[in-house]
């Protein structure tokens, strides 16, 4: 078991042709990931990596019956590329692509409430399930198949936190990066129900930032849980001054509830083990699970 | 992405909101030349700075004067401004150092009854548009969230139905307005909800939103942002931009597509991805030294980005050493490593330089590093590296 992807996922490319699209594809299927096929508009009919090309999702359904889609297509493109996936009732879509205009995604998530369709990202490194499914742009060779889960808002700091278990002989069920949005698909407490319900997760890593209120959401889900599982969280940007947006769009200071630090005393009080620096998110984890 | 409250106003009137007949000026005697020509017996003088509590403020050196003056003739306003244009004006948002005045807004005063406050913005929890509007106007808006959370009304619109109107009525009556003011202040609303969704704006803020002593109402403040996300598609907002309110650093490493920060610290930090960055400040925080910037070089950078990034780096004259982070996901370790050897052979490294490569690629980065025969201190893994550039800084210092 894992969440959300394993081996028999079928995947969809949404910007197929493009860079990004062709780069990250190429990658995923030498990682053993079943892309089925693409979509990139004007260019039905071709072929590309030796998969066939569509000019829209609905006739790759017809041919393909997709599980999942990934997007590559860029930000004036790219929520119409997930409304176009929730029309064609895709079940796990995953939006890779940086810089959709915040509107835009306000609407996507209204759409998105109305369907079955569950959303990754946008602005993320996607997920993956070692050894067996691939879907977004995070090196492959650094993960390993094991039992801790791990959910970042952080692409690189979830690499991190795959290398550090990796290295300590943990490994991963699923690793998925949310995202830095401000308004995106699925959250913490979305993901973290999954793995508490996942019986090959065995503990968590939790890597939040500044901004918004959904590392405090996380808390009172695992606090309220009956299910207990052990959960290491980091929250980044303890150094970062109020006001200023640290790179990703979602990750600024605006009121009181939103800094680094009182994420992490909600955090605490919640029971949750907070790694000291991002360096000890395996170490953190490693002596909590020795008890 | 921030405006200047005439800008603002501008935008603002042509989606037809109510606001002040205004001039913008920048010496003295166009202060004079905007009152006469606006007429009247009365004129407000604002500080156009990016930030808020003008009225509050005041000017360094100058306790008496703040950044919204009230004068009465246009000799008055000519010296208001001369008192005002070019100096730093200090506010509760602008933090110690302040803000230069360059521009004045001269508007024609008003005779007020009573001051509302109306914002619009994203509400990231709602995940939707959100109007907040308060019988407490003209007052900061988290004073009256802390001291009469009961006076602050909120009301989400629906992304799919959009603004009804009668939501804009409901929300009139609670805010003790009558009348023919219950159909204007649904005016209003709906000039600022397609001003938002056309823009792309992030927050529009009137504050206060006053009704007159002859009962209609005004827009006497006007405050925008604007989604960056959104800024492709509005070529005219882009043009609104003012570089005297932006760090010079940001914006030479906006040209080149990076993120970056500008904080108060000696460390400088390249990094790749906004949480990694962050962390990376962190870390070096935890091992008692501060960062001096948030750089985050992104996740395809070229070799161009990252011998930019490093330029800005080395451009900064506090700077005492540099730690380059990087964990290669879409990022190769070997291209980093190669820009940053040229970066540091091109500007001249003067400064310890520790370098931590992760992820793809990275036997070929460390080899191009350690057959450079530049003075590079390696590490291993993010702890190692924050604490090999504080020894390094600190030997610095003692040296």
């Amino acid at each position: 078991m894992s969440i959300l992807v394993d081996h028999d996922t079928r995947v969809l490319v949404q910007g197929f042709t493009g860079a990004q699209g062709t780069f990250h594809s190429r990658e995923s299927l030498a990682y053993g990931t079943k892309i089925v096929g693409g979509v990139t508009p004007g260019r039905g009919g071709q072929t590309h990596l030796d998969l066939p090309v569509f000019d829209t999702v609905e006739q790759a359904q017809k041919e393909l019956k997709a599980d999942a889609t990934v997007i590559f297509v860029p930000p004036p493109g790219a929520a119409d590329a997930i409304l176009e996936a929730i029309a064609n009732e895709i079940r796990l879509i995953v939006c890779i692509t940086e810089g959709i205009p915040v509107q835009d995604m306000v609407r996507v998530r209204a759409e998105l409430a109305r369907s079955q369709s569950l959303l990754i990202g946008p602005n993320c490194p996607g997920v993956i399930t070692p050894d067996a499914c691939k879907i977004g742009i995070m090196p492959g060779p650094i993960h390993r198949r094991g039992h801790v889960g791990i959910v970042s808002r952080s692409g690189t700091l979830t690499y991190e936190a795959v290398a550090q278990t990796t290295a300590l002989g943990m490994g991963q069920s699923t690793s998925i990066g949310i995202g830095g949005d401000p308004i995106k698909g699925l959250d913490f407490t979305d993901v973290i129900e999954m793995f508490l319900a996942d019986p090959e997760t065995e503990s968590m890593i939790m890597i939040g930032e500044i901004g918004g209120t959904s590392e405090n959401d996380a808390a009172y889900l695992l606090q309220n849980s009956r299910v207990k599982k052990p959960v290491v969280a980091l929250v980044a940007g303890i150094t970062a001054p109020p006001g200023r947006r640290m790179g990703h769009a979602g990750a600024v200071v605006s009121g009181g509830n939103d800094s680094a630090k009182a994420k992490i005393e909600v955090l605490r009080g919640a029971g949750i083990h907070i790694a000291p620096t991002p360096a000890e998110l395996g170490t953190t984890l490693q002596k909590v699970l020795r008890g | 992405m921030n405006i200047h409250e005439y800008q603002a106003k501008e935008l603002l009137r042509s989606y037809g909101m109510p606001v002040p007949r205004g001039i913008v000026v920048q010496s003295p005697n166009e202060a004079r030349d905007a009152a006469k020509s606006l007429g009247g017996s009365l004129f407000v003088i604002k500080a156009q700075i990016h930030a808020g509590g003008r009225g509050a403020g005041h000017f360094v050196g100058e306790p008496a004067c703040s950044g919204v003056r009230l004068v009465r003739t246009a000799d008055e306003a000519k010296a208001a401004a001369y008192e005002m244009l070019d100096r730093i004006l200090v506010t509760r948002q602008t933090g110690p150092h302040g803000r230069v005045a360059r521009k004045l807004y001269v508007e024609a005063g008003c005779a007020i009854d009573r001051e509302l406050y109306f914002s619009m913005l994203i509400d990231r929890a709602e995940r939707c548009i959100v109007i907040i509007a308060s019988e407490a106007g003209g007052m900061s808006i988290e004073d009256v969230a802390e001291k009469m959370p009961e006076k602050i009304r909120k009301v989400a619109i629906d992304p799919l139905l959009g603004l009804a109107d009668h939501q804009s009525r409901e929300l009139a009556t609670r805010l003790g307005l009558h009348g023919p003011q219950i159909h204007q202040f649904a005016e209003i609303v709906r000039s600022a909800w397609t001003a938002f969704t056309t823009l792309d704006a992030s927050m529009i803020e009137t504050n206060p939103l006053v009704v007159l002593k002859d009962g209609s109402l005004m827009a006497l403040d006007a405050k925008m942002a604007f989604d960056d996300n959104g800024l492709f598609r509005h070529k005219n907002i882009q043009e609104l931009r003012d570089p005297n309110e932006e760090d010079p650093r940001e914006q030479e490493a906006a040209r080149f597509g990076l993120s970056y920060v500008g904080l108060d610290g000696t460390i400088g930090c390249m990094v790749n991805g906004a949480g990694l960055a962050m962390a990376t400040m962190d870390i070096i925080h935890e091992e008692g030294e501060s960062p001096a910037n948030f750089l985050d070089v992104g996740g395809g950078a070229s070799k161009e980005k990252v011998s930019a990034a490093f330029r800005i780096l080395l451009g900064d004259p506090r700077i005492e050493g540099v730690l380059v982070n990087i964990f290669g996901g879409i990022m190769r370790c070997d291209i980093i490593a190669d820009a940053v050897i040229s970066s540091c052979r091109e500007v001249g490294l003067k400064v310890p330089l520790v370098v931590r490569l992760a992820g793809t690629r990275v036997e070929e980065g460390m080899t191009l590093i350690r057959n450079s025969g530049l003075d590079v201190i390696v590490a291993t893994d993010l702890g190692d590296a924050a604490r090999k550039i504080v020894a390094a800084v600190r030997a610095r210092r003692i040296a």
